[in-house]
C-alpha cells in the first residue's frame, strides 16, 4: 500500500511537471526545484498587500458592488456608473468633497440672471479631453441634444426637462432647432441654458451623470448618437475630460483608470489611478476588505454589523444617506382602500424598534417621507407610534364593514435577508397590535419589480434614493400618475402644490408647499415610512480626503492616501 | 468509429436547436425584462429602447433572427454588459473558468482515486471506514461552506494564501481545492464502488493465479475495468467543472463563466442566457462523446456494440 501510494506521487509530480514545465527533470534535484517552487509560491503571497502597498503607489483599491451596465454618461443608470463616471469625465460644475456645494468645474464662473432663468457659464479655456481636443460650450449642447434623443432612449433624459423646451425635442417629436431647446453655445466658452422654471437646486442637479458631457467625434466615430451599446466606452477608446482616464475593463473583474495629466486641475490630484472592482458578494467583499485588498468596501453584510461594531470601530462607517425605506399600500384593493386601515398599520408601527433591534445599523427612523434635512428642508414628524389609536381605527373599520377581522393580507418584497427581517419584525407589530394576519412573499427582483408595475400587491416594500439635494426628488413621485406612484393614490392638491413649488424662487414659499404636501402624505397614508437609509460602509484610515456626503459622492481628485503613524 | 462519431455529431444539431428553443421561449416567459429596473421609465422610452434591442418585434420573428444570427455565429450583443457581445464575453471567461475546472479536476483524481482503490482493497477495515466517511463529509460539505472555511485557514490565520481574485498562480489553490475536494469525494466512492466489482471477477483471480504482483493486479488489471463508472461520471462532471462554478467564482471573485450563467438569468440579459446555455450543452456533447470513445477503448464489450 504504502508502494501504491508511492507511484501515485510519482505520477503526481509528473502531471504538476506537465503543468510547470520550466521545472526540469534531472533526477533527484528536480524534487528540490519543485520544493523551492512551492516555497517561492507561498512566499509569494507574504508580499505586501494593495493597501500596504497603495501609499508609495497612490492607487485606490475601490470595492464597486457591481459591475455597471453603461460607462455611458447619458445612458449610465446606477451608483456602481456613477462612481466610474465621475473619475473619467467632469462637468460644468464640481463638488466641493465636504458638502457637495457646487465649485468651478469646466466652468470658471457663471452668471444667473435676477428671475433665476438663465443661467451664463464662462468655460475654462484650459479644460481638455484626454485626446488633447479643447471642452467647448458645443460640446456640452451636443450632449445634451444627444440625451434628450429620443433614438437614444436615455432612461434618465428627463433630468434635462427643466431645460426650456426640452421636453418638445424629447417627448413631442420637434427637431433640435423647432423646438428652440434652452442651450445655446454663445461662443466656443460661453453657455447659455435657460430654464423653464427657476430651479434653485440647478447648479447641484448638473453633477448627475446625465448633465456631463461626452466628445463629439468619438460619438460620432462609434456611431453612438442615437445608439446603445456602441464600443466608445471601451478602454483606448473612451475620451473623458475628468481627472482620469479608463486603462483597462475586464468585465466582472476590474476596471482600472489612470490619472489624466491634461486634465486641467491636475496638480490637485493626488491618486495615480483607482481600481474598481465590482464584487457581489457582501462577505467575500468583507474578506477582500481584511487581507487589504480593498481600502473600502460598497456595502456590509447586515449579519455583521454587530460584530464589526464590536471590534472594528475604527473600520466601519455608518454615514447617512438621502434615501428612505418605506412601503407602498395598493389604496385601490381592500382593506387597503380605507384610509383608517392605512392609518392603523402606521400607528402600529414602532418605528424606534426596527431601527434598534432589526437594521442596527444607526438609521434614523421614519416619520414622514423626505430625510430631515434635504436641501434644508426638515418637514414636521407626523408618522407616530400609537398602537391604542390604531387598535381603535381598526374597530371602527370592522365594525362598520361588518368584519371580525382583518382579511388575510400578502405583504411582497425582493429576496434579501434585511428586507426579511424588517417584514417579520412588522409582521410580529401588526399581528399583536392589530390582529392582522400579514403573510410573507419574497419574489426575485425583476419579478417584484414588474409585480409593482402593475400594481399586483396590497402591501409591498420600496425604497427611493435621492437623485439630487432637495425635498422635489422625493415629493415628486407621489404626483398622480407618476411613474414611481405606483399606490393609485392621487390628490389634485397635491399636484398643485408641487407645480406651485416649481415655479416659486422664494425658498420659504417653497418649503411651506413641501410641507403641505407631506401634511398630505401623512393624512392619507398612501405609504408607510419606515426609516432613513444609512450607508454602511468598511474603509481604510489611510483613506484621506474622502468625508460623509449625503448622496454618497466623493469626488476622487481630494483622495489621498497616507500611512498611519504607528501602525505601519 | 468514425462513423460513429459522425452520427453522433448530426444527432447533435437537433438537440442543440431544441435547447436553444427551448430557453429562448424560457426567458421570456420570466416576468420582466432586461430594462426593468426600479428607476421607472415613461412607456414610450422604454419602447424605444426595446426596439434598439429588436425586442418590440413579435416573439417569433425575434426567434427566426436569433436563429439566423446563430447559424452564422453571431450570439448577439449582451443586454448587461453594454459594448459587449456574448461570444466575447464567453471568450474571455470561458479559459477561465476551465482552467479552474482542470485544476480542480485534477485535485479530485488525486484524491479520489487513490482512497477510492485503498478503500475497495481493504474492504471493511479501519481504513475503509475512515475514507468512505470522510468522502461521505466532503459530499456533504457544500462548497459555500468549505470556500470560506479553507480561507479562514490559509488566507486570514496562517497569511499564506489570497482570500480572492485571479492574479497569480497561488491564487488558483483555494478555488481548485475547494471543488476539488467535493468531486474528489464523489470520484473515491464510485472508484471503490468500481473495483470491488472487478476486484471479485474471475479474470482478476486468473491473474492472481498466474503470478502478477498485487501492484500489476491493481494498475494492470482491475483498474481499467474498476474506472468505468468513474470515467462516465467524469462527462458531464468535467463540462460541469470546466464551465464554471457560480459559487466558487463568487466566493473567490473569479471573473468565470459561472457568474455570467447565473447573472445572465437574473438580469434577464436574453442573448447570454441563450449565449452560455448553448456553450455549455456543445461542451457537454462533446464531452459525452470523448466519454463514450473513451469506454470504449476501456470496455471491449460495448465496442462490439
Amino acid at each position: 500500500m504504502l508502494l501504491l501510494a508511492n507511484r501515485i506521487s510519482l505520477g503526481t509530480f509528473h502531471v504538476i511537471k506537465s503543468f510547470l514545465p520550466w521545472i526540469k527533470s534531472n533526477g533527484n534535484s528536480c524534487n528540490y526545484v519543485l520544493i523551492g517552487a512551492c516555497l517561492v509560491l507561498f512566499s509569494s503571497c507574504s508580499a505586501p498587500s494593495n493597501v500596504e502597498k497603495a501609499v508609495d503607489e497612490q492607487i485606490l483599491h475601490f470595492g464597486l458592488g457591481s459591475e455597471p451596465q453603461y460607462l455611458d454618461p447619458h445612458l449610465a443608470n446606477s451608483v456602481s456608473a456613477h462612481n466610474v463616471i465621475i473619475a473619467l469625465i467632469e462637468g460644468l460644475v464640481s463638488e466641493d468633497p465636504k458638502t457637495l456645494k457646487p465649485v468651478p468645474g469646466v466652468a470658471e464662473k457663471w452668471d444667473i440672471s435676477e428671475d433665476g432663468l438663465v443661467y451664463t457659464f464662462h468655460l475654462r479655456k484650459n479644460a481638455k479631453w484626454s485626446n488633447g481636443d479643447p471642452v467647448t460650450s458645443h460640446d456640452f449642447v451636443y450632449s445634451y441634444r444627444r440625451i434628450l434623443n429620443p433614438e437614444l432612449a436615455s432612461q434618465y433624459a428627463s433630468m434635462l426637462h427643466g431645460l426650456k423646451n426640452a421636453r418638445k425635442y424629447h417627448e413631442q417629436g420637434l427637431s433640435w432647432e423647432d423646438a428652440k431647446v434652452g442651450a445655446i453655445a454663445l461662443d466656443n466658452h460661453t453657455l447659455q441654458l435657460t430654464l423653464e422654471n427657476p430651479t434653485p437646486y440647478f447648479l447641484e442637479l448638473l453633477n448627475h451623470y446625465s448633465w456631463f458631457p461626452a466628445h463629439p467625434s468619438t460619438i460620432e466615430k462609434f456611431g453612438a448618437f442615437g445608439k446603445q451599446g456602441t464600443a466608445w466606452t471601451r478602454p483606448g477608446n473612451y475620451v473623458g475630460n475628468g481627472a482620469f482616464i479608463l486603462s483597462d475593463h475586464k468585465v466582472n473583474s476590474v476596471i482600472e483608470v489612470k490619472k489624466n495629466p491634461l486634465y486641467w486641475d491636475a496638480q490637485t490630484v493626488t491618486l495615480e489611478g483607482i481600481r474598481f472592482y465590482p464584487i457581489e458578494s457582501a462577505d467575500t467583499e468583507e474578506r477582500a476588505f481584511r487581507s487589504g485588498f480593498l481600502h473600502l468596501t460598497q456595502t456590509v453584510s447586515p449579519d455583521r454589523i454587530d460584530f464589526l461594531k464590536a471590534n472594528n470601530p475604527d473600520l466601519i462607517h455608518f454615514e447617512s444617506y438621502l434615501g428612505t425605506y418605506f412601503y407602498r399600500f395598493n389604496v385601490e384593493e381592500p382593506p387597503f382602500d380605507d384610509v383608517r386601515v392605512r392609518l392603523a398599520f402606521n400607528l402600529a408601527t414602532d418605528r424606534q424598534a426596527i431601527v434598534e433591534k432589526v437594521t442596527k445599523g444607526g438609521q434614523l427612523p421614519a416619520r414622514c417621507f423626505t430625510p430631515p434635512g434635504t436641501g434644508g428642508f426638515s418637514p414636521e414628524s407626523r408618522f407616530r407610534f400609537d398602537p391604542q389609536k390604531a387598535k381603535a381605527l381598526i374597530k371602527e373599520y370592522l365594525d362598520e364593514k361588518g368584519l371580525k377581522s382583518l382579511p388575510k393580507i400578502e405583504l411582497k418584497y425582493n429576496t434579501s435577508e434585511g428586507h426579511k427581517k424588517v417584514a417579520e419584525a412588522l409582521q410580529g407589530m401588526w399581528k399583536s397590535h392589530l390582529g392582522a394576519e400579514i403573510q410573507l412573499l419574497n419574489m426575485e427582483w425583476k419579478v417584484f419589480l414588474s409585480t409593482i408595475a402593475k400594481r399586483d400587491f396590497a402591501l409591498a416594500r420600496a425604497g427611493w434614493i435621492g437623485d439630487y439635494v432637495d425635498a422635489n426628488t422625493f415629493l415628486h413621485m407621489w404626483r398622480t400618475g407618476d411613474g414611481h406612484n405606483n399606490t393609485g393614490w392621487s390628490d389634485a392638491r397635491y399636484d398643485e402644490l408641487l407645480e406651485l413649488a416649481a415655479q416659486e424662487s422664494d425658498t420659504q414659499k417653497r418649503f411651506s408647499y413641501f410641507e403641505e404636501c407631506e401634511k398630505l402624505i401623512a393624512e392619507n397614508a398612501p405609504i408607510l415610512p419606515i426609516y432613513f437609509y444609512v450607508h454602511v460602509t468598511l474603509r481604510s484610515p489611510t483613506v484621506k480626503g474622502w468625508y460623509p456626503t449625503l448622496l454618497d459622492h466623493h469626488p476622487y481628485k481630494y483622495v489621498r492616501l497616507e500611512s498611519i503613524a504607528g501602525n505601519n | 468509429m468514425v462513423k460513429f462519431i459522425l452520427v453522433r455529431i448530426l444527432q447533435a444539431i437537433p438537440t442543440l436547436f431544441v435547447i436553444a428553443t427551448l430557453t429562448f421561449f424560457m426567458t421570456r416567459l420570466a416576468p420582466g425584462g432586461p430594462f426593468d429596473s426600479e428607476k421607472n421609465i415613461p412607456d414610450e422610452i422604454k419602447e424605444k429602447l426595446e426596439a434598439h434591442f429588436g425586442l418590440d418585434k413579435p416573439l417569433h420573428e425575434q426567434f427566426i433572427l436569433y436563429i439566423g444570427n446563430l447559424l452564422q455565429g453571431d450570439l448577439g450583443p449582451s443586454f448587461k454588459y453594454m459594448g459587449w457581445e456574448v461570444s466575447e464575453l464567453i471568450a474571455k471567461a470561458f479559459p477561465v473558468s476551465a482552467q479552474l475546472g482542470m485544476l480542480s479536476l485534477f485535485t479530485a483524481l488525486l484524491i479520489g482515486l487513490p482512497a477510492g482503490i485503498i478503500a475497495a482493497l481493504r474492504k471493511n477495515s479501519a481504513y475503509d471506514y475512515f475514507l468512505m466517511i470522510s468522502a461521505m463529509f466532503g459530499i456533504c460539505l457544500p462548497t459555500f461552506v468549505l470556500g470560506p472555511l479553507l480561507i479562514l485557514i490559509f488566507s486570514s490565520w496562517l497569511g499564506w494564501l489570497h482570500p480572492l481574485g485571479w492574479y497569480t498562480f497561488s491564487d488558483m489553490i483555494l478555488p481548485s481545492l475547494t471543488l476539488g475536494l467535493f468531486y474528489g469525494a464523489y470520484i473515491a466512492r464510485l472508484t471503490r464502488a468500481g473495483m470491488l466489482e472487478t476486484l471479485n471477477q474471475d479474470y482478476i483471480r486468473t491473474a492472481r493465479a498466474k503470478g502478477a504482483s498485487p501492484l500489476r493486479v491493481v494498475l494492470r488489471h482491475a483498474l481499467k475495468g474498476g474506472l468505468l463508472p468513474v470515467v462516465t461520471f467524469l462527462g458531464p462532471a468535467f463540462a460541469g467543472l470546466i464551465s464554471g462554478s457560480f459559487i466558487i467564482e463568487s466566493i473567490f471573485f473569479i471573473p468565470g463563466l459561472g457568474r455570467f450563467f447565473v447573472t445572465a438569468a437574473f438580469n434577464r440579459d436574453y442573448t447570454m442566457v441563450l449565449g452560455t446555455v448553448l456553450f455549455y450543452a456543445c461542451l457537454i456533447i462533446i464531452l459525452n462523446l470523448v466519454v463514450d470513445i473513451i469506454q470504449a477503448s476501456l470496455d471491449p464489450k460495448s465496442r462490439e456494440k
